[in-house]
């Protein structure tokens, strides 16, 4: 370790220290717990600013946050696999006595025999653990995929593919189309009004159109099929764009999420 | 004087009020409601089986009432009434019981809060010891069982032992409505199929003591049915789909040589590859928070096998961090299967592939700081993505990788788009497990896929043109063809 990384790492310490001391006395008011509510604030600041830190580069405060999340998260799974979905779904519908043994609430319509098969598609995946039954652990994963896969066909083909076509079928002069006279006489620029949703119309169906094309893999894009393309990607990328300004708009959200508790919770420096 | 007049004046006053009094009628419609001031019936009410169901519903259908909406008694709703027998109505009493007597001999029995429904049944059964309590329970377990066998007959009994039950509202103006059971015959909703039921719809006023009843219809009985007409267009478009991925497969299989256009993401990775043997870093292939379960995460895994088949070739290395337990033995096996096709078992390392959380902000710290710390010249993301992708893909382009991204996820697509030097949008990214593969299976069905496609093309415009026809001209034909492809969910 570096000396100038060692004295860092000794400021970062006696800030920890002060920040907890500081912190604790402003709560010791009004809380029972200040000591330890006042560790617990100070360090969940100290794990923000660590991550955060990631923003200048790789340093030893960002490593221990991460290992730290990571190891906290993998075994807060590994928990909550066991009790949530062992404990409370599997073995009731399974033993009258294991349910009384974890004190768990008894299946209401008896047992269930047919809950054996994940058991035994469980005890086989866990098979690869065997230097020469590996090859069994396959046939679960097969099970997995391939059922899953059979059922998302069905899911995909109603609700992505059939639904996108009905959707296409739109009024490209609207609903009541009377003529351009009354069209132009009538103009009206709200969302509901008879240009807006011709527009809209026009839009579904060029889309959705010019969309497939760019996605139609078995011809070159050239000429008209390339314009068509040209087209299509346009329109994706306009749709990126203002997928891409909503999302970040959500990540500030977030942003603000966190300097609020900086500077409310921890510094104290905004009025709740 | 004064007084003696006084008396009688008052006596005349008393007299005159009381007169007044009984000469004060209400009118004569608000007396008491006769036939007149009842509300007309419902009529021609007609009960039939719930179609494209699994059983277990009704479907009721009335003309409305003359003074629905109208008239002096306005009909405000419609309530339907279904004669249910007596066997049904103690069900529900008999499963409390069950349920208390189960509490009662399992390890987490406690005593109940007095007055409560529990108490109340605990009263009965205070005294008996555990034994007197399994025998209980065995024959109610019996009884229940038997009772619900006997529902069917219990029905066929109508109108002797039973009563009339509300099942169903609906508002002023309805002229349908359902009854919905559910096939859980452990539930309080369960509707045994093949009784006869009967069924009766009352129009209801603003006073719901001012009402008219219908003539009683049944028996209507409940069944499944095996098809669900209203996902025809599914099945015929599974048919067609599964015939053109057959014959592409087939002419994949005799040598026909099937064109797909280039895709620059996966040109690039081959590229990619050379680039960090060359470079003697290592390769990051990311397959993002998909479970094994998912279209995305399956081509991921096909990809995942021509790269790990071409970086076993190259002798470089590889680093595939999980985020699921499945998909991480799924990766290994086909990670494996790629150093035994390129002839190098033994370069093979289980520790290729590891697993590293499954909480998503924590697997995004653990790869970007692999990424900082092994410095990989190449990080491909290929898969199911979520807010991790941009903080990835960031991540990367500051530590100098080449990056090649493809998601379905449409939200995600933006953020690999501006961070990424190559990006598989969507449906590409299932077209590059089967450009990268070339095997007959994989680029039979994108052939097929692409054919389905012109389909789309060719069906969105002639049903365009033909629903735009049917507005200007009120066919109705062209409108029961566009229904077709309404589907039912």
């Amino acid at each position: 370790m570096r000396r100038s990384t060692l004295i860092v790492m000794i400021v970062v310490l006696l800030l920890f220290v002060l920040s907890w001391i500081f912190k604790a006395n402003a709560l010791s008011a009004g809380e029972d717990n200040y000591i330890a509510r006042g560790f617990l604030i100070t360090f969940a600041a100290f794990l923000t600013l660590a991550v955060m830190s990631f923003l200048y580069q790789d340093n030893p405060f960002y490593k221990f946050a991460e290992h730290l999340f990571v190891g906290i998260s993998a075994a807060f799974w590994m928990c909550m696999g066991f009790w949530t979905t062992i404990v409370q779904n599997l073995i009731p519908r399974l033993s009258t006595s294991l349910a009384d043994f974890f004190q768990v609430p008894q299946q209401a319509g008896g047992l269930e025999p047919f809950f054996f098969t994940p058991v035994i598609l469980g005890i086989l995946l866990l098979m690869r653990l065997s230097p020469k039954g590996g090859w069994i652990s396959r046939w679960p994963l097969a099970f997995i995929v391939g059922t899953t896969a059979g059922l998302n066909f069905i899911r995909y083909l109603r609700s992505d593919f059939i639904k996108q076509i009905s959707s296409t079928f739109v009024p490209l002069l609207g609903r009541q189309w009377e003529g351009i006279g009354p069209f132009l006489s009538n103009l009206d620029l709200s969302a509901t009004g008879q240009l807006v949703v011709l527009i809209s119309n026009w839009v579904v169906f060029l889309g959705v159109f010019c969309g497939l094309i760019y996605f139609f893999f078995s011809k070159e894009h050239k000429g008209a099929f390339g314009f068509g393309s040209r087209v299509g990607i346009w329109i994706l990328m306009i749709t990126f764009g203002a997928s891409f300004g909503y999302t970040v708009m959500g990540r500030i959200s977030l942003l603000v999420g966190r300097i609020t508790f900086l500077f409310r919770d921890w510094l104290g420096i905004i009025e709740t | 004087m004064k007084h003696k007049l006084l008396i009688p004046c008052l006596l005349l006053l008393c007299f005159t009020l009381a007169s007044a009094q009984e000469g004060t009628s209400p009118p004569e419609d608000t007396l008491l409601f006769d036939s007149a001031s009842l509300p007309a019936p419902v009529t021609n009410l007609v009960a039939e089986d719930t179609d494209n169901d699994h059983g277990h519903a009704i479907t009721l259908e009335w003309q409305t009432s003359a003074d629905d909406g109208t008239g002096k008694q306005s009909v405000t709703m419609y309530e339907v009434f279904r004669w249910v027998p007596d066997l049904m109505t103690r069900i529900p009493a008999l499963r409390d019981t069950l349920d208390y007597l189960k509490l009662r001999t399992g390890e987490s029995w406690s005593e109940p809060e007095p007055g409560s429904r529990t108490d109340s049944i605990h009263n009965v059964f205070a005294s008996l010891d555990d034994a007197a309590l399994e025998s209980k329970l065995e024959s109610l377990e019996q009884t229940i069982s038997q009772a619900i066998k006997g529902l069917p007959a219990a029905h066929a009994t109508y109108p002797e032992d039973g009563e009339w039950q509300q099942v169903a509202v609906a508002p002023a103006g309805s002229a349908t409505a359902a009854d919905v059971g559910t096939k859980e015959k452990d539930s309080p909703d369960y509707l045994p199929d093949y009784s006869d039921f009967y069924y009766r719809v009352d129009a209801v006023t603003a006073d719901p003591t001012i009402r008219t009843s219908s003539e009683i219809f049944g028996p209507v009985q409940s069944y499944g049915q095996w098809f669900n007409t209203g996902r025809l267009a599914v099945s015929v478009f599974v048919l067609v789909f599964g015939f053109f991925t057959v014959f592409f497969v087939y002419r994949a299989r005799r040598g026909a040589d099937l064109y797909v256009r280039p895709l620059a993401g996966i040109e690039a990775v081959d590229d990619a590859i050379g680039r960090a043997t060359e470079m003697g870093r290592p390769i990051l292939y990311v397959m993002g928070l998909g479970t094994a379960d998912q279209i995305a995460t399956i081509a991921s895994f096909t990809i995942l096998g021509r790269v790990a088949k071409r970086v076993a070739e190259y002798q470089t290395k590889l680093m595939v961090p999980a985020y699921e337990a499945v998909v991480m033995a799924v990766a290994q096996e086909v990670v494996k299967t790629a150093y035994y096709d390129a002839g190098r078992p033994d370069d093979y390392d289980e520790d290729i592939v590891f697993f590293v959380t499954s909480l998503q902000f924590a697997y995004v710290a653990a790869v970007n700081g692999l990424m900082l710390r092994e410095l990989p010249a190449t990080n491909v993301y290929m898969g199911k993505f979520f807010a991790e992708s941009l903080l990835l893909a960031e991540t990367g382009a500051v530590a100098g990788s080449i990056q090649i991204a493809g998601t379905d996820e449409i939200a995600q697509i933006p953020f690999f788009i501006v961070a990424c030097d190559y990006t598989l949008i969507g449906e590409e990214l299932y077209a590059a497990s089967a450009y990268l593969g070339r095997e007959p299976i994989l680029l039979g069905s994108l052939k097929a896929q692409d054919w389905a496609k012109a389909g789309v093309i060719v069906l969105a415009i002639a049903g365009l043109i033909l629903s735009n026809l049917a507005i200007a001209n009120d066919w109705s034909w062209a409108s029961a063809i566009i229904d077709l492809f309404r589907v039912v969910d």
